[in-house]
């Protein structure tokens, strides 16, 4: 029985201040299996993950790896075992080559390891990649590469410690469909040669293709653990949040009037952006689809003035604009609200009250530059308030808040700053189901109220939900528009994948597709 | 939301700690040096002590500002220099009155500052080589304008009473408390009032916590950032005239090695490098260890290039507690 069983945790606590992060956990993993590990936000996975890694020491339990009751009491000892861990933030040195990442630290050497042998690291890891069907050179630079090919390197670093078990924490959340088939023929290749890989990600519908089987976690709580083939995604996320949530058909409500708010016309930037045009209607939610690289993201940051344009025209409420910064975006009413709240959107380790006026600063000043401290706090208090933003006070830093109340902290920063028109680019990357829907309902309330919002999200069926029409990108171009009624995600899919040339008219696509709209 | 609340109460409580840590420190300084000398809590050596730190704690107000916004400024000791030569050359040279020599000693380190501030934010050059930069050039020009010789305020006694005069010991017959000291605390008041208070104060934190996030809010921090460094230039020029004042002389030559004190202090006060944190208090209390440190060795008679080397153990120390209590 023993040898069917690879790692086997049991009764798994840890506590860190004030969170009892694991209660009474348990985890099992076959040889040659791939186990899904599944949970809200602050489910616990990753601190499981970490335990068995070495990373964090638990407080209770056992490990039991091969039979062998085992002490993993570092990474290195856990590497020593052969379990390695491959995390969400690619942890490569990015100005050395892929040879020297993967060896680092055992590097092979002539006169005592003193000299570095150039030759031999590179010999090895062009064997290494070979096993694995990469075709990637081992003298290249990690800055080189795209993520998805990191985390090939990543993958390849784990098998060069003989790793028998493998851990894979979201590793394609940043990866293209194409690149997540590249990495799933990896790691099925992997576990067809006995390697038991445990596989931790949001993305549910992934682990119909990829799992064998999943375990749900719930607030430090070990829930089930079931075959993939015996259940389906609803049963899963009634699992993990506790609560059998009902996952509503396309939500439209129609505020969109026909005033048009904001008008981009043959934006033009470098090799991002090639002529792209749009309008967008006041109280209208437009949905930016396409595949990671399209450009959506360069879109936003250009007429946000975040970055400069070579070409094109903006106008806002028929009014031509010159933004040339996001001071200038800002003054005209836009708010962008960046994929990435932690690096571009929040002042984390500042305060919640802070970050929720740090776009309107201006309003609150008085005499010279003093800042109006009681109006600052009571705005701050009827943001707070208003969009449900979940702290104890507002003088928390918001490094402390879950992605879903940031998100809000974020969304009151641009309502406080009184803007009409908002940019979304994923706006629910990283926040977990329950606070999902908080936010889809915020989106819909502020198109209520007049505000007009440009939803760029890499999640079809967040598109396919929340918008009024969709725009869809491919290589820096606007390939198509559809308006919600003929949005499915094959069409989308379609729009989204069409390379090379498109011209407005005779080229044109399918019937049901009308190209841009401007 | 518990767990919430749990970990900010004990952030608070660790914020408090290292305040407490600083502050506790300076005050075993003080416990240790009355034991080990009776000469050391003397009324005449704790002015002595505020007003050896008179200078330092004024430079390392405007650093303080910079380094919160995860900058540096290198160039505080020789633009400190270069203003108080301005300010010798305004008053002796040129005969115009003090209050305008001072004025131009404040402006000759605000635009230094604002030099500074814009060659970072505008030719996007790295805070370490533009003030590194500065450094230099305010050394050459200190240099140039008094042309090697110290520039001597003889004729105008009125001048040296700024640092050195003591208003409050008009008004209280005894204590003869310099107004180098009131400044100093003055200064210390009013940055401490525009980093809390003001919209500079905040885009100084939200700068140092995240730039490119308070960009995308829409804020000038072109602007802001130039500011900051012109009102670190300004603390700078203050200190130039302080140090004239003092010594009712500008020399040339001095004001090398000067930044690095200020930069100790600012460290020593718990101010991250790496930005984002930091406050006035805790500067001041960095500038006092510095000097209290000096004084007592002094006092014991330990050889000056031993504080020195004590200086530099206590920076390295005290920024290694801070760690630890972080690690907690």
């Amino acid at each position: 029985m023993d040898n069917e069983i690879l790692v086997s945790m049991v009764e798994i606590d840890k506590r860190f201040p004030g969170v009892h992060a694991l209660d009474n956990c348990q985890f099992e993993l076959r040889p040659g299996e791939i186990h899904a590990l599944v949970g809200e936000n602050g489910a616990g996975k990753s601190t499981l993950m970490k335990v068995l890694a070495g990373i964090y020491s638990k407080d209770k339990g056992r490990v039991i790896f091969k039979g062998q009751e085992v002490t993993v009491s570092t990474p290195k000892a856990a590497l020593d075992l052969g379990i390695s861990i491959i995390h969400q933030e690619l942890n490569l040195m990015s100005h050395l080559t892929l040879a020297h990442n993967i060896y680092i630290g055992r590097e092979p050497g002539k006169a005592k390891r003193l000299i570095l042998d150039e030759k031999q690291i590179n010999k090895q890891t062009e064997d290494l990649f070979a096993r694995m069907h990469l075709k990637l050179d081992p003298s290249a630079k990690v800055s080189s590469l795209t993520i998805a090919k990191r985390q090939m390197v990543e993958i390849a670093k784990a098998l060069s410690h003989n790793a028998e078990v493998l851990i894979m924490d979201e590793p394609t959340a940043a990866l293209t469909d194409a690149e997540i088939e590249d990495l799933f023929s990896i790691i099925r290749d992997l576990r067809d040669r006995g390697v038991g890989i445990v596989y931790i990600s949001h993305r549910l519908e992934e682990l119909q293709q990829i799992s064998d089987r999943v375990t749900v976690m719930r607030d430090g709580r070990y829930i089930n653990t079931v075959n993939t083939n015996e259940t389906n995604i609803d049963e899963i996320i009634s699992m993990m949040v506790g609560r059998t949530i009902y996952e509503a058909a396309p939500e439209i409500p129609e505020h969109a009037s026909q005033e048009i708010v904001f008008e981009a016309k043959s934006l033009n930037r470098g090799r991002w952006l090639k002529d792209v045009s749009f309008k967008l209607k006041k109280g209208e939610i437009l949905g930016f689809a396409g595949l990671m690289g399209a450009g959506r993201t360069e879109v936003a940051r250009v007429i946000f003035g975040a970055d400069a344009l070579d070409s094109g025209e903006l106008y806002v409420k028929g009014e031509r604009v010159d933004i040339k910064s996001p001071r200038d975006a800002v003054k005209h009413g836009l708010g962008y609200l960046s994929e990435d709240r932690k690096d571009l959107g929040l002042a984390l380790g500042m305060d919640v009250k802070t970050n929720m006026v740090l776009a309107s600063f201006e309003k609150f000043r008085s005499w010279l530059g003093w800042v109006d401290e009681r109006a600052t706090e009571k705005s701050a208090a009827h943001y707070a308030e208003a969009l449900d933003i979940k702290t104890p006070s507002l003088e928390q830093k918001v490094i402390n808040l879950s992605g879903g109340n940031q998100q809000k902290v974020v969304i009151g920063k641009w309502l406080t700053a009184d803007t009409d028109i908002l940019i979304f680019d994923e706006p629910t990357r990283g926040i977990d189901v329950g606070a999902k829907s908080e936010i889809y309902k915020l989106l819909n309330d502020l198109t209520h109220q007049g505000k007009s919002i440009i939803m760029i999200s890499s999640e079809l069926p967040e598109i396919l939900r929340m918008s009024h029409r969709v725009v869809v990108m491919c290589e820096g171009r606007i390939t198509g528009e559809l308006p919600i009624s003929e949005a499915t995600q094959e069409a989308i899919m379609r729009l989204a994948t069409q390379r090379g040339t498109i011209i407005n008219g005779s080229e044109s696509v399918s019937n049901s597709v009308k190209l841009g709209s401007a | 939301m518990e767990t919430i609340l749990k970990s900010k109460n004990s952030l608070f409580r660790s914020d408090a700690t290292q305040k407490l840590m600083a502050f506790a420190g300076l005050i075993a300084l003080f416990v240790v040096f009355s034991i080990a000398s009776p000469n050391f809590f003397q009324f005449s050596n704790i002015i002595g002590i505020l007003l050896a730190t008179a200078v330092n704690g004024i430079l390392a107000l405007g650093a303080t500002f910079v380094i919160i916004t995860a900058g540096i400024d290198l160039s505080v000791g020789t633009v400190m220099t270069l203003s108080a030569v301005m300010t010798g050359v305004f008053i002796t040279v040129m005969g115009l009155p003090v209050y305008v020599g001072v004025l131009g000693g404040l402006t000759t380190g605000a635009l230094a500052g604002f030099i500074n501030g814009s060659i970072i934010s505008r030719m996007k050059i790295p805070p370490f080589v533009a003030t590194l930069g500065m450094l230099y050039i305010a050394k050459g020009l200190s240099l140039v304008i008094s042309g090697l010789k110290p520039v001597y305020f003889n004729d105008t006694p009125s001048f040296k009473e700024i640092a050195m005069g003591s208003i409050l010991g008009k008004i209280i017959p005894g204590f003869e408390v310099p107004n180098a000291v009131l400044i100093l605390f003055g200064a210390a008041f009013i940055a401490h009032l525009i980093l809390n208070k003001t919209v500079l104060g905040r885009y100084t934190y939200a700068i140092g916590s995240n730039e490119e996030a308070t960009r995308l809010s829409g804020v000038n921090v072109t602007f802001w950032k130039t500011a900051i460094y012109a009102l670190a230039g300004s603390f700078a020029g203050l200190g130039g005239v302080m140090i004239a004042a003092r010594l009712n002389s500008a020399q040339p030559a001095l004001g090398a090695g000067y930044e690095l004190d200020a930069i100790a202090a600012v460290v020593i006060g718990g101010t991250s490098l790496s930005g984002g944190e930091g406050t006035i208090l805790g500067t001041i209390i960095g500038a006092f260890i510095i000097s209290v440190l000096t004084n007592g060795l002094r006092i014991l008679s330990v050889p000056q290039e031993w504080q020195i080397v004590v200086t530099g153990t206590i920076v390295i120390l005290a920024v290694y507690a801070d760690i630890l209590r972080r690690r907690q």
